[in-house]
């Protein structure tokens, strides 16, 4: 039953994750695209979680530690440049 | 078996919740409440698997782990902000200060006041 | 003396919890060395927190998560139900201004976090004076409502805490 679960969770994400591609290249502006890069992150994580509890293995915590840090920490970025991109400081 | 259900149903939620958040981004009509989607259900969803990993490592494969609940705790604190970010963002490049609700009180929204920010003073 | 080498008690232990969380392992070791992480950080960024928030009634505060993390759920619901069947022409998205009567930044943070992740509202930006908050809702047929709303159930609660 957990092995359906997880393949419909898979499918889910996976889904999910290829509606935000599609709004990362096809957006109306600079702070969707920077949403569904964030969003992106989020998916990602969930799809690694996912598969570490496919494999059976904790190895992957770490990485979807990392990502999460990294991620929240790009879009901080992001969202840093377009406040300030147009000021000369 | 109560465990199983029990993760099998957090799992199939999750994903429903992630989707739905990504289905959102595409679907809503303005970039303000496109914004809404993403930040609540696609957290929830990330939040659902995690909790879900976390019973499973610790029911079947008798590893009790808190990194999971590090990675849902980070999830939670960090999506206001990044939420709040990209909508600061948003309002600095579309809208304009008439656009929106006066603030009732005698200064306007902080995004549109260089003074209310130090880092962009020019009197140094 | 004692305030000089903890700064920030509960950072200090927020700080060795979270460490041994990363460890994933209750051994002293671990506690040790978060310990000492959990009494250089506070020291060394010292100069970053010149007051720390003061929390009048901890017991308020676990009311106050469990409150919140319901209705994150809920909300996730009410906002699911939006985006997949209320039609677009429907949807009545609005700014709405909460005037605060809230004054010390954590909470005024809190509270915009509350709002964020709280039935179809986002905290978009604070007035330059930080006495009002700009929401942006997804879907607010009655504005005023929502205002009273975020006044009464967290806002109120958040003054107890902080205030």
């Amino acid at each position: 039953m957990i092995e359906m679960a997880l393949i419909f969770a898979f499918a889910c994400f996976g889904l999910g994750l290829l509606m935000n591609l599609w709004r990362v290249t096809v957006a109306p502006g600079v702070p969707d695209r920077v949403l569904a890069l964030d969003t992106m992150v989020i998916n990602a994580i969930a799809l690694l979680v996912l598969y570490g509890i496919w494999q059976g293995t904790a190895i992957y915590f770490e990485a979807a530690l990392l990502f999460a840090m990294t991620g929240f920490i790009s879009t901080v970025a992001y969202a840093r440049y377009m406040l300030r991109g147009d000021i000369i400081e | 078996m109560i465990w199983e259900i029990i993760v099998s149903a957090l799992l199939v939620m999750a994903g429903v919740f992630g989707l739905v958040g990504s289905f959102g981004l595409i679907r809503l009509p303005t970039t303000m409440t496109r914004l809404h989607a993403p930040t609540k259900a696609t957290t929830l969803g990330g939040g659902g698997v995690l909790v879900a990993s976390m019973i499973y490592f610790a029911v079947f494969m008798d590893h009790y782990s808190f990194h999971e609940l590090m990675i849902t705790l980070f999830l939670f604190l960090t999506a206001p902000i990044t939420a709040n970010l990209i909508a600061k963002a948003y309002l600095h490049r579309t809208e304009r200060p008439e656009d929106l609700p006066p603030t009732g009180t005698d200064r306007g929204w902080a995004t549109y006041d260089a003074s209310a920010d130090p880092s962009r003073r020019t009197d140094g | 003396m004692l305030r000089k080498l903890f700064p920030h008690p509960v950072l200090t232990l927020t700080l060795t919890a979270v460490w041994v969380a990363l460890m994933n392992e209750l051994s002293p070791g671990h506690v040790v060395f978060g310990l000492i992480l959990g009494i250089l950080i506070p020291w060394i960024t010292a100069a970053y927190w010149p007051d720390r928030p003061r929390l009048r009634a901890p017991l308020k505060v676990a009311a106050y998560i469990l409150i919140v993390l319901y209705d994150i759920v809920k909300s996730n619901f009410i906002v699911a139900r939006i985006v997949l069947f209320m039609p677009l022409s429907q949807l009545r998205p609005a700014w709405v201004t909460v005037p605060l009567d809230l004054r010390s930044p954590e909470a005024i943070t809190v509270l915009a976090g509350t709002i964020t992740m709280t039935p179809g509202t986002v905290s978009a930006d604070l007035s330059a004076c930080g006495r009002a908050i700009l929401v942006h809702c997804l879907h607010a047929p009655d504005s005023q409502g929502v205002v009273n709303d975020i006044k009464a159930r967290y806002e109120s609660r958040l003054k107890e805490i902080f205030e």
